[in-house]
């Protein structure tokens, strides 16, 4: 088939023809990844088509075949079926999208879903446990922390990572770990309120 | 956003080849934050993305000893905001880090990210480029400017957007690049420019060129950083500044004064320095250089309440500075 | 025949107590399912190309690329050549695709002509506007130019709320897919599942019983999810162009933004007459505002206040923009600021504690006065009013000004009409279904305690069904109306269950039905509770057959009313320096007759004060006059308010004697309402100025302090 992108600088092409994953009666598609030297190296190009990668989620290997162009969090809400981190701005701002990358929050609308191959993506939906919620769940639960519930997830993420890093937080520390997340309905007095319940000594205030 | 080619080296070496190679535009890819809406927004359409990411030797923050530090261009904020002696010793760049208020773009957005981010003039995002003019008319002077240029306006009215640009020309730091020609080091205040013809950039990187590490010399005395900002979530400053004071006894000896967000690149204002230098720090000599450093400004039709952050962003740095002031 | 009342105060076991919204598990998880997260077989995804242009008429359109896209399953032309169109955003064609990707791909393919006509965006400059702004029918009562002349004080000024978006986080849109050539499935996010359908039904030209209508839980909508909008209509029309395969259309954030619902802009010059003891005698307002092409933006004059003599006169400016639609508590925010700021404005004039000149005035607010008057001093109790207010102007030294300002607010809040069939199997497990919505408001919540309070069960013991048109029709969920409406249809069902289960059991407990009563999992005999049947022995008396009765309202009984009153007083700071404002603290004190779910609605008011914080401080759209677009159709610089930006808010729900007798009153709208006008008041407290336009930005207080100097 042609390359028709020809930059003149290859040394080892190589174009893939794989069958689609999981749909066994699924015809076959056409994978892009073509390697290219540069510096006297080897270097994998991806795209424009669609790549196949794996994707670390919740702790499965989860293999995708998607463009460059897509997103984590499209590549996990279509692509995976994992829809609680929502796309809402889908600008970087209002965190509704909020998953852990290697154990830290970040907007998965901001990250393309080939950046994310290698490190660990937590969402929202492997927090609880078989039949429970986590202690920080519950405390939302407890203290009315959602309304129409759509922040809620990156919500979640989000006071998770906070806890992780800072346990028993101080004001600014809350300030500073969840001004990346916006609601509509102003639920942040449940929010806060289940934040310092899930804190260390869980005090309330 | 359209299809592109994506690749992730692991050297620069490799990603300057990769960018200067590329069968169309090509674009750096580090946290993504900016990139990505850029290219949501059809500002900009790149052929191939080089995700620098992968370049170990891009990252880190380092105490180089007498040297001060030295920043990778991958360091992210979050880093800046957990190092010990960023906080104690250059309170100029932490405050400007500590205002970011995400985590999320905390973890993601690094220096070299923060120094490369293009505007968020909100024509320029509508994709009429950087002076956002249509048939030689400024879209700014005649539309909405609030959030604009009240210094070094004309024909570009943005602001910079960037985060530590300011305290980092105060500190007087340089940015190292590396491109198909080698690498080469800069003041900060060179690395960002003020384009005035269609197609000029607002950055001196040359086609190809990468920030691979700030460095910041060990500061010569108190510095602060003090921003104006609407809200306490995710919010860019309508103004700030940022202060360097080297102090003789009680007095300023020379002083670097640089406002943010009032000017397409961080301003740096001598007058406000000559308005310290020799003075001890009082609430009236911060006013006067406060004073001073706007001085000069031009406001648009809507944003003339800039002039008045801008002096007051200023007056609370230096009284930070000299740790007088409030946060 | 069952007594149509609730029940007595020692009688509730759930009914006004704090209880964890049911759904909230699934939200916090992850598991809860919106429009937006519905992903069917073979699904489409669906993109609108979108006029750039605030005022143009379409030339050409040329589809031919898209449609050769490999990919691309149907394109359909919304408004085609000739069409005049009257705002930026609004829909020119709609493609359908395998997946987003590709779907954008050929929006960008798709090339229309434009011929551009002159636009009006600018609500404010009603000069400007021209023959876009159009005078409105004068309203007077009494003889206000007598009244002004016998005035011995007058209170001028300039008062207003700009345009702001609904802003809803799950943006509009839906799912629609045909089933066969003749029966349509939608999936959509809205705040009115039982009304969907009849509103697709014409422009689809098919039954609207041939439509159902799906949703399990919707991310917002404030007044804004009413209909299902020309795009659910045009996903319906690619679904059938492409076989009848579901099509998936939900509005990117920046069409969300701009078309898909605003407040009006209200703006107007007040003039307020007195007596010198502080009886208001007059009001004379002229104000101008819009809610896009259709002009509107009049709001009611003046608010909650019953001023003798009285005139307003309204200029509607028609805007090249997005249409209105209504935004929790229609009409009142606006009005709120514009009557609430005079006030104030007049009370500082006159030398007065506006507290104090509300008191006296207290009569004129109506039949609630007593209502307002006991909130009055509750608020002052929890804010410290008295002790803390000053004249205005904060004469202490420093940048940071402090100040108080209060506000009054009213609304109706009646039970629409609902309808539920409750089920109770011979096993004993009970079933709602109800064709309502639960906005996050916590209908769910407050449904299933009401009928585990009537029956006498635990709320573990009632299965609730709702978001379906499967199930019987209950009104959308706006103005307040939703809680009066299914708390009642829910009481009434339960009601009646009862009354045909004691039939059926009273045999067996050898007493009359009369003689029963359903308490504590048990059904047993009044004042011989030793002589019961467990609930399910008691259900296993039916006789195999499931028993299923209709609550509806209206019904018997007075169960519901309507018309709150709510006071609110806010604290602010203010740096006159920088001209940013801080909320410190906020307190609202709402009725609603008997409340249901105490947790959800104390919910309810606290959100409705972030929210009011967000419009009072930092929402605006703004457009740009040039083009006419909206440059801030994102969440970067429209701006809510964070977790950090809200102070100290105190709730105080007035319940118990007095209040609970009323019956059900809806709750969602009223305390969005003051927080606008409070907020602007006590900044006028603080600084000593009026900024006279909402949100309270930095820009318009440094503005407002300028003036002053001038």
């Amino acid at each position: 088939m042609k390359d028709d992108d020809g930059t003149g600088e290859g040394v080892s092409r190589r174009t893939f023809l794989k069958t689609s994953g999981v749909p066994l009666a699924a015809a076959p598609v056409l994978l892009r990844t073509r390697v290219v030297r540069a510096a006297g190296d080897g270097v994998e190009i991806h795209g424009p088509g669609k790549a196949s990668f794996t994707l670390n989620v919740n702790g499965r290997p989860r293999p995708v075949e998607v463009e460059p162009r897509v997103t984590l969090l499209e590549a996990l809400r279509h692509d995976l079926d994992t829809t609680g981190a929502k796309r809402v701005c889908d600008r970087g701002t209002c965190g509704a999208c909020t998953v852990l990358l290697d154990g830290k929050p970040v907007y998965a609308c901001s990250i393309l879903a080939i950046q994310a191959r290698g490190r660990k993506v937590t969402t929202v939906e492997s927090l609880a446990g078989e039949g429970a919620l986590h202690p920080l769940q519950q405390a939302f639960v407890d203290h009315d922390g959602q309304q129409c519930g759509f922040c809620t997830p990156g919500f979640v993420v989000a006071c998770k990572a906070l806890l992780d890093k800072h346990p028993d937080p101080t004001p600014d520390d809350i300030r500073r770990g969840l001004g990346g997340n916006l609601c509509r309905c102003g639920t942040y007095v449940g929010v806060h309120a289940a934040v310092l319940q899930a804190a260390k000594g869980g005090h309330r205030g | 956003m359209r299809a592109f080619e994506y690749a992730s080296p692991t050297t620069k070496e490799q990603a300057v080849e990769l960018l200067t190679k590329s069968p169309g535009e090509a674009a750096v890819l580090a946290g993504g934050t900016d990139l990505l809406a850029l290219m949501k927004d059809d500002v900009i359409a790149p052929r191939r993305v080089v995700d620098i990411g992968g370049l170990e030797e891009l990252r880190g923050i380092r105490l180089e000893g007498g040297r001060g530090l030295r920043l990778g261009a991958l360091a992210t904020f979050e880093e800046l905001l957990d190092h010990a002696e960023v906080k104690k010793s250059y309170p100029a760049l932490w405050t400007a880090v500590e205002g970011v208020t995400s985590p999320q773009v905390r973890n993601v957005g690094t220096v070299g990210g923060d120094l490369c981010q293009r505007p968020r003039c909100w024509y320029y995002r509508s994709g009429l480029g950087l002076l956002a003019q249509d048939g030689g008319r400024s879209l700014v002077t005649d539309g909405d400017n609030r959030y604009h240029a009240i210094l070094g306006g004309g024909p570009a009215y943005f602001v910079s957007p960037s985060s530590l640009g300011p305290a980092l020309v105060a500190l007087g730091a340089t940015v190292r690049v590396f491109g198909p020609k080698g690498a080469r080091s800069l003041p900060v205040e060179a690395f960002f420019r003020t384009p005035k013809a269609s197609g000029e950039r607002e950055n001196a990187l040359a086609a190809g060129e990468i920030v691979t590490e700030v460095q910041v010399p060990v500061p010569a005395g108190p510095n602060a950083t003090y921003e104006v900002r609407e809200r306490e979530a995710l919010d860019w400053p309508l103004a700030t500044a940022s202060v360097a004071l080297k102090m003789g006894g009680s007095t300023v000896q020379s002083a670097r004064v640089v406002l943010g967000h009032v000017a397409p690149v961080p301003w740096l204002s001598a007058e406000a320095a000559a308005a310290l230098a020799g003075k001890a720090v009082t609430e009236a000599t911060a006013q006067a250089a406060g004073d001073a450093a706007v001085k000069a400004a031009k406001p648009l039709s809507g944003n003339g309440y800039k002039v008045q952050l801008a002096r007051v962003a200023v007056k609370r740095a230096v009284l930070a500075a000299a740790g007088g002031g409030a946060r | 025949m069952a007594e149509y009342k609730w029940p007595e105060a020692g009688k509730r076991t759930l009914i006004g107590t704090r209880i964890s919204r049911l759904d909230g598990p699934d939200k916090v998880s992850g598991r809860a399912k919106y429009t937006y997260d519905v992903s069917r077989p073979g699904l489409l995804f669906g993109k609108i190309v979108r006029s750039p242009y605030a005022h143009s008429k379409v030339v050409s359109v040329d589809t031919s690329a898209a449609e050769a896209m490999p990919g691309v399953k149907a394109v359909l032309v919304i408004q085609g050549p000739g069409t005049e169109v009257q705002w930026a955003g609004d829909e020119i064609v709609a493609l359908a695709a395998v997946d987003e990707p590709t779907a954008e791909d050929a929006a960008r393919a798709v090339k229309v002509q434009y011929e551009k006509l002159p636009h009006v965006v600018d609500d404010y400059d009603v000069k400007a506007a021209g023959a876009a702004a159009k005078p409105m029918a004068e309203q007077t009562q009494g003889e206000p130019d007598k009244a002004f002349a016998e005035a011995e004080v007058v209170s001028e000024g300039e008062y207003g709320s700009t345009v702001m978006t609904h802003c809803c986080l799950e943006a509009h849109g839906a799912i629609s897919e045909w089933e066969n050539d003749k029966s349509l499935l939608v999936h959509i996010s809205t705040q009115n599942v039982s009304g969907i359908a009849g509103q697709m039904a014409g422009p689809l030209g098919i039954p609207a019983g041939d439509i159902r209508v799906k949703m399990d839980h919707i991310g917002g909508g404030f007044g804004s999810k009413f209909g299902p909008d020309r795009w659910t209509i045009v996903a319906a029309q690619l679904s059938k162009k492409a076989g009848g395969k579901p099509v998936k259309i939900m509005l990117e954030r920046d069409a969300e933004q701009t078309i898909a619902g605003t407040r009006p802009s209200a703006y107007g010059r007040v003039k307020l007459g007195a007596k010198k003891d502080g009886t208001l005698t007059a009001w004379h307002s002229e104000t101008w505002g819009s809610g896009g092409i259709g002009g509107g933006g009049r709001v009611p004059l003046p608010y909650v206040l019953e001023i003798p003599h009285r005139r307003s006169l309204h200029t509607a400016v028609a805007t090249n923009v997005g249409s209105s639609r209504a935004w929790r508590a229609p009409n009142h925010p606006q009005a709120c600021v514009l009557t609430m700021g005079a006030f104030e404005d007049l009370a500082a004039k006159l030398q007065r504690d506006p507290y104090d000149l509300l008191m006296q005035n207290i009569a004129m607010t109506g039949v609630r006065s007593s209502i307002y008057k006991e909130e009055l001093e509750v608020a002052n109790d929890l804010m410290g009013w008295k002790k803390s207010w000053h004249p205005r102007g904060d004469k202490t030294a420093g940048p940071v000004k402090r100040g108080l300002g209060l506000a009054i607010h009213t609304w109706g809040g009646r039970g629409h009409d609902s309808a539920g069939d409750l089920t109770l199997q011979p096993d004993g497990s009970v079933e709602l279904k109800m064709g309502t919505q639960d906005l996050g408001t916590g209908t769910r919540t407050a449904i299933t305690i009401v009928v585990a309070d009537t029956l006498g069960l635990p709320m573990e013991a009632v299965r609730l069904r709702i978001g379906d048109t499967l199930y019987p029709p209950s009104g959308g969920s706006g103005g307040s109306t939703t809680i009066g409406g299914v708390s009642a249809a829910s009481r009434r069902g339960s009601l009646d269950l009862l009354d045909q289960l004691f039939a059926k059991v009273a045999p067996a407990l050898g007493v009359e039905p009369g003689a029963l009563e359903a308490v504590g999992g048990r059904v047993r005999v009044k004042g011989d509770p030793g002589q019961s049947l467990s609930w399910a022995e008691a259900a296993g008396k039916l006789g195999g057959i499931p028993l299923t009765v209709r609550g509806t309202n209206p019904g018997p009984g007075d169960l519901i009313n309507s018309g709150v009153g709510g006071v609110q007083m806010a604290d602010v700071s203010v740096d006159v320096e920088t001209g940013r404002v801080r909320v410190n603290k906020l307190v609202a004190v709402q009725d609603c007759g008997l409340v249901i779910s105490l947790k959800t609605a104390e919910s309810q008011c606290y959100g409705a004060l972030i929210m009011g914080i967000s419009y009072a401080l930092y929402e605006e759209r703004v457009m740009d006059p040039i083009s006419g677009r909206m440059l801030n159709p994102n969440m970067e610089f429209y701006k809510l308010a964070g977790l950090a930006d809200i102070g100290e808010l105190v709730v105080r729900m007035m319940t118990g004697k007095g209040y609970d007798e009323r019956g059900v009153i809806g709750l969602g709208e009223p305390p969005v309402i003051s927080p606008g006008a409070s907020i602007s008041n006590a900044v006028a407290n603080a600084i000593g100025v009026r900024v006279p336009q909402i949100p309270l930005t930095p820009r318009r207080v440094l503005s407002a302090l300028e003036g002053r100097r001038a």
